[in-house]
């Protein structure tokens, strides 16, 4: 049996700080993380192994730091990882990444299953999963909540929770199979000191291909393969007052609550 | 690989390559442009330099002919025999994208419910309403729903395509552009049609930073993009009549390899933030029983409903029916109330439309005081009682 579980560094973006003067984005000392979403991924495909036994696998694409975070999925239990690096994948949108991820999971031998958080919260689209799934011709189940039976191997199926507006749903799918997941799932491990300490040490569990190791050319990836493209950005707009209230918490709260009269918000 | 690089002779180091660079790969030093390993040669820069300073050897990608391609549709998403009002707010602004490109709107109804959405859909901006009636498509499935999709944009070719990014929509639209081979915008937040080009703008959060970006899909057609309940406004309802086509979903049964087996709703309302006049929001810096004990009791008392960021969802401190943010719901209240939420990009695209906006933050340096009309550096631990005993004494 074997999970390939799909996980992205991305910045913790609940750090993010601006400039206050210039207002211009303060990038120093943001940390990066595993994906939120990915890291319960990452958790359900170990349960799943601890259950019925086999193999786990982390992929990632990403510049060459995002091996913390495939080191940090081997210290919570992954047994082999992938970063798939090189700077002609950059500027990749959904359409070129699932392309590029398809080529490395036909490279990596047979799944049962592709475990995904449902979406990264640095680009938030939610797309990646369901691409992937129709690249790889897999039935796709998103925002899974939980995984109530696994049945892989020949004719395998599996049956889980879906969590839906206002409600869930109960879902058959055969197998072999693509579920993105929502955090609701479980509450993911810490990494194992010893294995995290083993994985950044030896690396031997990690592999690292490029774009010639996915029998790709540059121009097949990246920004060059992509369907869109940004064409230019800019600060959100605001029209707004900024005015930033002085002195003690009792005289602020009382300004406060002054303007919030003056304009008939009370 | 191409690559792009600078004329040092021809620049003036005046920085607008810099700015210009959604993807920081510009970085000025002594007031010198260097180009840095993260470039993705997408050749922005070389537009903004107003000296022709940045060179490169990219060749332009060619445009291939889409003049076939043409009309405005919409996913009409409908739960037990009405209308999403996501599918209303998309055929508004469908409508409006289509008189700047002089074509029609057309809506796709899928399902087994008959004919009653089908003059609602007319009244909401439809020319035409492409249906497709059939049992299996009673309830939504990604492969069902996916397959009869491709098939009408293959065969009748829409220049735009618009979904509502719903569980439904978010399921489906990544799968079927990938079917149909269209690149997909998701969450936009602004569509309008650049006036030279006549391509569909597309524009969201972008990068998880603090920037909005406008992406386009120039080499693909339908152009695709998703957009968020709430974000766009309905137009109001007119008696308009339009054409009905009837389609088949063609092919076998083969679509069995995800099988429904129940659904049902939660225990308990679930509350529906976008209709609270005044929202308190809680952020990680309110993160602990006594600071929501706090806000609650500031939302009561404002009349108002708590709500909370991503993270505060995330740890399972408040229920995900009440998310604000790009995940979760898109709300403009007469008055919303940060407390101790840092306000990254994705939160504010979910409230930035309050008409009052409130930061109560530690961190003078917290994106949210940038958009807040009035702000207060301080802990929110000593502030709210101050603020909760001044209300009741004065309300």
């Amino acid at each position: 049996m074997k999970i390939i579980v799909l996980i992205k560094q991305v910045p913790d973006t609940t750090e993010i700080k601006l400039d206050p003067k210039t207002g211009n984005l303060l990038r120093e000392g943001v940390p990066s993380i595993i994906n939120p979403d990915d890291r319960h991924a990452l958790e359900a495909a170990l349960r799943l192994k601890e259950a019925h036994g086999g193999r786990v696998a982390v992929l990632s694409m990403g510049p060459q730091q995002a091996i913390d975070a495939v080191s940090e999925a081997l210290g919570m239990g992954a047994d082999e990882g992938v970063l798939l690096s090189d700077s002609a994948f950059a500027g990749s949108d959904t359409w070129a990444t699932s392309f590029t991820l398809s080529r490395a999971i036909r490279k990596m031998d047979g799944f049962d299953l592709i475990l995904c958080g449902r979406q990264a919260i640095d680009g938030d689209t939610a797309q990646v999963g369901p691409q992937l799934a129709e690249i790889l011709d897999l039935p796709q189940v998103t925002a899974v909540c939980g995984i109530s039976s696994f049945e892989p191997g020949a004719s395998g199926r599996s049956q889980v929770l879906r969590r839906v507006r206002g409600g869930y749903q109960r879902l058959n799918c055969t197998l072999p199979a693509l579920f993105t997941v929502v955090s609701e799932i479980n509450t993911p491990r810490c990494p194992h000191m010893e294995r995290l300490l083993r994985a950044c040490k030896t690396k031997t569990a990690i592999k690292h291909w490029n774009c010639a190791d996915l029998g790709l050319k540059t121009q097949e990836v990246g920004l060059a393969e992509s369907l869109t493209q940004v064409i230019t950005t800019f600060p959100p707009k605001t029209r707004r007052k900024s005015e930033i209230l002085e002195g003690d918490p009792r005289s602020v709260a009382g300004q406060l609550v002054d303007r919030l009269q003056d304009n008939k918000l009370i | 690989m191409p690559s792009v690089w600078i004329d040092y002779d021809r620049c003036d180091g005046c920085g607008l390559c810099a700015k210009k660079c959604p993807y920081d790969a510009v970085e000025m030093r002594d007031g010198i442009p260097h180009i840095l390993e993260q470039c993705t040669c997408c050749a922005l820069c070389l537009e903004a330099c107003k000296r022709g300073a940045l060179q490169t050897d990219l060749t332009a990608r060619t445009v291939p002919d889409f003049s076939a391609w043409k009309g405005v549709w919409v996913f009409a998403e409908h739960q037990q025999n009405a209308l999403q009002a996501i599918s209303l707010e998309l055929l508004g602004k469908a409508r409006e994208l289509a008189e700047q490109r002089s074509e029609t709107v057309s809506a796709l109804l899928l399902g087994d419910q008959g004919d009653p959405l089908v003059q609602p859909l007319f009244t909401a901006g439809a020319h035409r309403v492409y249906q497709v009636q059939d049992p299996r498509l009673r309830h939504y499935t990604t492969d069902a729903y996916t397959k009869s999709l491709a098939r009408l944009v293959e065969k009748y070719k829409p220049e735009i395509l618009l979904i509502g990014a719903t569980d439904i929509g978010r399921d489906l639209a990544p799968r079927l552009a990938r079917r149909v081979g269209a690149g997909l915008t998701a969450d936009c937040t602004e569509l309008s049609i650049d006036p030279e080009e006549g391509i569909l703008l597309q524009t969201r959060p972008a990068f998880g930073g603090n920037v909005m970006a406008t992406i386009v899909n120039r080499f693909s057609r339908p152009q695709m993009a998703t957009v968020r309940p709430g974000v766009m406004e309905k137009r109001a309802p007119e008696p308009l009549q339009g054409e009905l086509v009837a389609e088949q979903l063609e092919g076998g049964d083969q679509d069995s390899r995800v099988e429904i087996l129940e659904s049902w709703t939660e225990e308990g309302e679930r509350i529906d933030l976008s209709k609270a006049r005044v929202i308190v929001a809680a952020g990680r810096g309110a993160a602990s029983s006594e600071g929501l004990e706090l806000l609650e009791q500031l939302a009561r008392s404002l009349g108002g409903e708590l709500a909370g960021t991503r993270a505060m969802i995330e740890e399972q401190w408040l229920p995900d029916d009440r998310q604000i943010g790009q995940t979760g719901q898109t709300v403009r209240p007469e008055l919303y109330i940060g407390c101790g939420v840092s306000g990254a990009v994705q939160h504010r695209a979910g409230m930035a439309a309050s008409r009052y906006i409130i930061a109560v933050n530690k961190d003078p340096r917290a994106p949210l005081l940038s958009v807040a009309d009035w702000s207060i550096v301080g802990d929110l631990f000593q502030v709210v009682p101050e603020l909760i005993s001044i209300l009741s004494r004065r309300i």
